[in-house]
């Protein structure tokens, strides 16, 4: 019984990839075997189709080779300009992709996908101008032959013999919504070709002439449509997955590829190993394990192991470089833990008796690793090694590079070999010395020590020498006839040879312990550098803070300067707005800041897009979405090229990104809080302005409808009654609005004060002329010192501090009640009081009291929603002064002010004093 | 002659309209309406009014602008009418020739008082009836003679004070801004300085008042400037 049901998560996969699909343009790419069959011509005939369905069809880059029946469809279309590019004195004609994305037609055609862009251009290849269309949701026609792809070009170069540097990843072709063969049959091919409707540029004529031999010419087409069926056939599948028509359960394969340190085998390997992949519709590992042995390679061997493993990135591996002593061991306990089920492998390189007194990786894989399926790749055509003088190679060896590690000072390796030797000439002293009291079997026991020593000290080399050294100083010194090479007994061959051999077992076992222990120490500091970094960010507050830690142990631990641009609150990113830390970098590129944050890519330096500049932009990542943008100008950029570099650098960035979430998240929650107080405020501001309110309205609405009503039967005592009783309600509603509104006001941080230097004086004698009417019959004693300093302060809203402060006074105390204001002044400040005589602040509330809407709670059916002196001190701490209240002695409450004081600007002195 | 004044209302609110009327007819003024900047504009044009008295928040146009717009011909009295927010607009307004100002909420007898302070303002003027000594209370100022007396006694006053007190003088009840007194008593070049004025106006009523914290002559007008008291 099968389950007939499509499985829930290749379902969810599916919807996935539709909907990515929904959001990125079309890509329908016009496959032909090679120049000439017509796929230009087929690629317009169709554009021209769409256009007459109405479609807005832009022609970005088509390459017409001046065939007139190509450039006659071309009549008609909207072409976009190219873009042209100065390069080594001659004028490059470019397609334009800015130009296009503005433009942002619904389809646009771009020619020769292989193409690979001029330098200095966002992209070198012009697959990943394409892919940036589609991104932006253009649709794209484009056209390539059967010998660009990837995965094929080795094949082709070794059955045309002509090498294609110009190739394009298979994911491209994979990734294509549609895939239009245009296929011609080689002998029409070569009619066209001899009637010249073929273009030939002149330079590659002859090269050409041998690339349409019609052995070549089948093949390829042969290839382009094995390739095109390969896909049908992908489709198919992809078929019977949608519509659940499956009766065996598929494992998902997993293959893992394991390189050697050989260049071009190693290429031919990731190759073959991606078609395998391509036709097993696995995923695939590919490994390099590195081992004691593999550290010495050259940096040339290392360099072309880089290459490779990029390569297999490019075409769509995984790759990971493994360090262990075993190579078959390291190879299948990875293989487990990845659940690999298949392993490729190169051909032994040994063979005959080397590979059984040896053993290969091979035999020993096959034996161990039962359970999994092992795939041996055969040598093929070794041209690619020649390939390394090419310049796109050393271009990209340019930006792979390798660590210098192995460009040891001369002196020091010297001093090794010296070393072995005056180590070994030790050693026959200390013999020498125990020679008649010890056998000769005890002294071969410290010549062991010493290669032991020098093995230790100084790696294989010299504890090799200081091998071969001790078996010849211990024959010369020690073995009779002594002081000569000859032996006497033959017996001491087969000790010579067993001292060497285990002299050499030894030196190699000591030299392996000591280089894992180099490769553990070098992990460790590694891991010990993120540790330092993580611990540091999870105590750091604020973002500044985190970035520059960030900052700070990137520069360390890469040996680069690093700035981390966030964006701002647009999506823009910006410049940092503060000067950052000593390591940061300047200069960066905001376009390409924005470019790699706003397409969640690394560009820059060594990377698909802009490699040409210094640094390298890497986009920060976190679950939320993207945060930012590390940039980095390493100071040798080959170190961040190295896998392992790239892998620690990811976990750094990941951890930058975390952190610099974390923060936000806080920000955002404190922000959450800050609204939620802000709501609850609101709500008690409307409860006590709603009761404010409605007291005095209820008053004035009831004597102004009873003096409508009534004015007749109403005398003249009674309406004068109402008429007094509507004014002191408006009134008092009138200086509660006055009091929201600077509350209002102080708070939205809208008041800018306008300062002026005023005499205190002044501003009193305002506050207690607006306040007259009000007073009633609270006497007021002034007491200002003639020579108190000129202050500068806002008037209007200093006079608010003293009205609000004089009419608590009035309304707290009894009718009569003396108030008093009194200044002083020393260098610093001026200290205000505002003082009465009445029963003063209840204890416990003289803080309580400049709460937002506070009112002591005896307090009676006195109005005014607890503002008054809320707003006293905003606007006294505007001015930089403080506000208290307290007792004033005798009886009654005091509050207190201080407004700072500066130097007061000069006044001209009248000369004359007598008019 | 006073009760026969006519006064131009320019409000656009009704209900203040309708309580400026009222209160106004009662006193005898006559009184014609407003409800643009642009209608009251063409209002005083024709009215040839005795006064006018102008909100400044009109829907249509900046009251400043109606404020230059009726100084441009007239030297009628103009009284603005401003809310707290356009504290701004009320020095602007003052400066462009508006007479005095009330600020919203404001009581019947507070306008009536600015009212007759302004027209009376104007007969002074306009009668050219210049006696040469201005009195209020026990304080008196004798133009002629250059005498300030407080009670009978003699006041003496440095030029500046005295340029100072003149210029009030020649106003009395009307509101100058700081930036008209400071360039009246010190010239064009002192409008910035605003605590020269402040320091004088001090010194003048330690000289002047009784009790200078709360001046009876000399009053202060917060934030605007100053006025001298005419009852």
């Amino acid at each position: 019984m099968t389950d007939q049901r499509p499985d829930p998560d290749a379902l969810l996969e599916k919807v996935q990839r539709a909907e990515a699909l929904r959001r990125r343009g079309r890509l329908k790419i016009f496959f032909g075997a090679s120049a000439g069959v017509g796929k230009t011509f087929g690629m317009l005939l169709a554009a021209r189709e769409r256009r007459a369905e109405g479609l807005d069809v832009v022609a970005g880059y088509v390459e017409t080779h001046k065939r007139a029946e190509t450039e006659k469809l071309l009549e008609g279309l909207e072409v976009l300009p190219m873009h042209m590019v100065d390069y080594q004195n001659t004028q490059l004609r470019e397609f334009d992709l800015d130009a296009a994305l503005k433009r942002h037609p619904a389809l646009i055609l771009v020619d020769e996908l292989a193409h690979t862009n001029a330098p200095g251009s966002r992209h070198a290849k012009r697959w990943q101008d394409v892919d940036e269309l589609l991104d932006a949701g253009i649709d794209v026609y484009t056209a390539i032959n059967v010998q660009h792809i990837e995965s094929l070009n080795d094949i082709i170069s070794q059955i045309t013999g002509i090498p294609v540097w110009e190739t394009v990843p298979d994911a491209v072709l994979e990734s294509a919504n549609e895939i239009e063969l245009i296929d011609l049959p080689p002998d029409e091919l070569l009619q066209r070709l001899k009637e010249g409707k073929v273009y030939l540029p002149q330079q590659a004529e002859r090269a050409a002439q041998n690339f349409f031999r019609k052995g070549n010419l089948i093949a390829l087409r042969e290839l382009a449509l094995r390739r095109t069926a390969d896909r049908v056939d992908a489709q198919m599948r992809d078929y019977r997955d949608d519509h659940a028509i499956q009766n065996v359960w598929q494992v998902k394969e997993r293959m893992l590829v394991c390189i050697g340190p050989g260049g071009a085998t190693a290429e031919n390997l990731v190759r073959a190993a991606y078609r395998l992949a391509q036709l097993l519709r696995a995923e695939w590992i590919v490994v390099y394990i590195e081992t004691a042995k593999l550290q010495r390679l050259s940096k040339e061997q290392r360099d072309a192991i880089l290459r490779t493993l990029k390569l297999a990135e490019e075409l769509g591996a995984e790759t990971a470089t493994l360090s262990g002593h075993k190579l078959a061991e390291e190879v299948i306990a990875y293989a487990r833990t990845r659940n690999a089920t298949r392993i490729v492998l190169g051909k032994p390189t040994f063979s005959g008796w080397k590979r059984w007194l040896f053993g290969s990786l091979v035999d020993t894989i096959v034996r161990q690793a039962s359970d999994i399926d092992i795939h041996v790749v055969g040598k093929e055509s070794n041209f690619l090694s020649q390939a390394a003088a090419n310049p796109y190679f050393s271009r990209s060896r340019l930006y792979l590079g390798l660590a210098s590690e192995e460009q040891r000072p001369m002196f020091k390796w010297r001093s090794g070999y010296l070393w072995a030797l005056a180590a070994t000439a030790i050693c026959t002293a200390i013999a020498w010395l125990m020679l008649g009291h010890f056998d000769l079997a005890n002294l071969i026991m410290v010549y062991l020590l010493g290669v032991v020593v020098v093995a230790a000290r100084y790696g294989r080399g010299p504890s090799v020498l200081s091998s071969f050294f001790s078996v010849v100083l211990f024959d010369f010194c020690f073995v009779p006839p002594r002081f000569s090479f000859a032996v006497s007994d033959s017996q001491y061959l087969i000790t010579f040879t067993v001292m060497l051999l285990v002299a050499l077992v030894i030196s190699s076992m000591t030299a392996s312990t000591r280089h894992q222990a180099k490769i553990a120490s070098h992990r460790e500091r590694r891991i010990a550098s993120l540790y330092a970094m993580s611990r540091e960010l999870a105590v750091t507050r604020g973002e500044q803070n985190i970035l520059g830690i960030a900052v700070k142990h990137l520069a360390e631990v890469f040996e680069s300067q690093a700035v981390i641009l966030l964006p701002d609150e647009t999506g823009r990113i910006v410049y940092p707005a503060s000067e950052g830390v000593v390591e940061s970098c300047h200069g960066s590129d905001l376009s390409v800041a924005q470019w790699v944050y706003d397409h969640a890519q690394m560009a820059g330096q060594g990377t698909d897009t802009l490699p040409g500049g210094d640094m390298v932009y890497i986009p920060l990542n976190a679950a939320s979405g993207m945060i930012g943008v590390l940039a980095l100008l390493p100071l040798n950029p080959a170190r961040i090229a190295l896998p392992e570099q790239q892998r620690l650098l990811e976990t750094f960035t990941s951890q930058i990104a975390l952190a610099l979430e974390r923060v936000s998240l806080a920000v955002e929650a404190q922000r959450a809080q800050v609204k939620m107080e802000t709501e609850q405020l609101r709500n008690t501001l409307l409860s006590a302005i709603s009761h404010d309110l409605r007291t005095p309205l209820a008053a004035i609405v009831g004597a102004s409808s009873s003096l409508i009503r009534d004015s007749d039967k109403l005398d003249e005592h009674a309406r004068r009654e109402l008429g007094q009783a509507i004014y002191d309600e408006s009134i008092r509603m009138s200086g509660l609005a006055n009091n929201l509104l600077d509350m209002a006001r102080l708070e939205a941080g809208a008041v800018v004060l306008n300062r002026q230097w005023q005499p205190l004086e002044e501003v009193v004698g305002g506050a207690l002329a607006g306040m007259t009417a009000r007073m009633g019959n609270h006497p007021v004693s002034v007491r200002l010192p003639r020579d108190l300093p000129l202050v500068e302060i806002d008037s209007m809203l200093i006079e608010r501090v003293f009205a609000n402060l004089l009419e608590n006074a009035v309304k707290y105390t009894p009718t009569g009640t003396r108030i008093e204001i009194f200044a002083s002044s020393d260098r610093n400040e001026l200290v205000v009081t505002v003082a009465d005589h009445g029963h003063g602040i209840p204890s416990g509330e003289e803080k309580r009291i400049f709460e937002k809407f506070h009112r002591v709670a005896s307090e009676g059916n006195q109005g005014g929603a607890g503002l008054g002196l809320t707003i006293c001190r905003a606007i006294v701490e505007a001015h930089g002064g403080r506000m208290w209240a307290d007792d004033f002695p005798g009886g009654g409450a005091a509050f207190h002010f201080t407004l700072p004081l500066t130097e007061p600007p000069l006044i001209e002195q009248e000369e004359t004093s007598q008019s | 002659m006073t009760h026969s004044a006519t006064i131009i209302v320019i409000e656009d609110e009704a209900q203040i309209r309708r309580f400026l009327r009222t209160t106004l007819v009662a006193e005898g003024y006559q009184v014609f309406e407003a409800e643009t900047g642009k209608q009251g504009l063409t209002e005083a044009a024709t009215r040839k009014p005795d006064l006018i008295v102008l909100d400044l928040g009109l829907p249509d146009m900046d009251g400043v602008q109606v404020v230059k717009g009726i100084r441009a011909w007239s030297s009628v009295p103009i009284v603005i009418l401003s809310a707290r927010a356009q504290e701004c607009d009320k020095i602007s307004a003052l400066d462009a020739g508006a007479d005095d100002y009330l600020v919203k909420p404001f009581g019947v007898g507070e306008l009536l008082a600015r009212i007759r302070v302004a027209l009376r303002h104007v007969m002074s003027t306009t009668n050219g009836d210049e006696e040469g000594v201005f009195a209020v209370d026990e304080l008196k100022v004798d133009m002629v003679h250059r005498k300030v007396t407080v009670g009978g006694a003699e006041v003496h006053l440095t030029p500046i004070e005295y340029r100072l007190l003149t210029v009030l003088v020649k106003h009395a009840g009307k509101v100058l801004t700081h930036q008209l007194l400071l360039k009246e008593v010190w010239g064009p070049n002192y409008v910035e300085r605003a605590h020269y004025l402040r320091i004088y106006m001090g010194t003048l009523r330690h000289k002047l008042e009784k009790d200078p914290a709360r001046p009876r002559f000399l009053l202060t007008e917060v934030g605007v400037g100053y006025r001298l008291a005419v009852v």
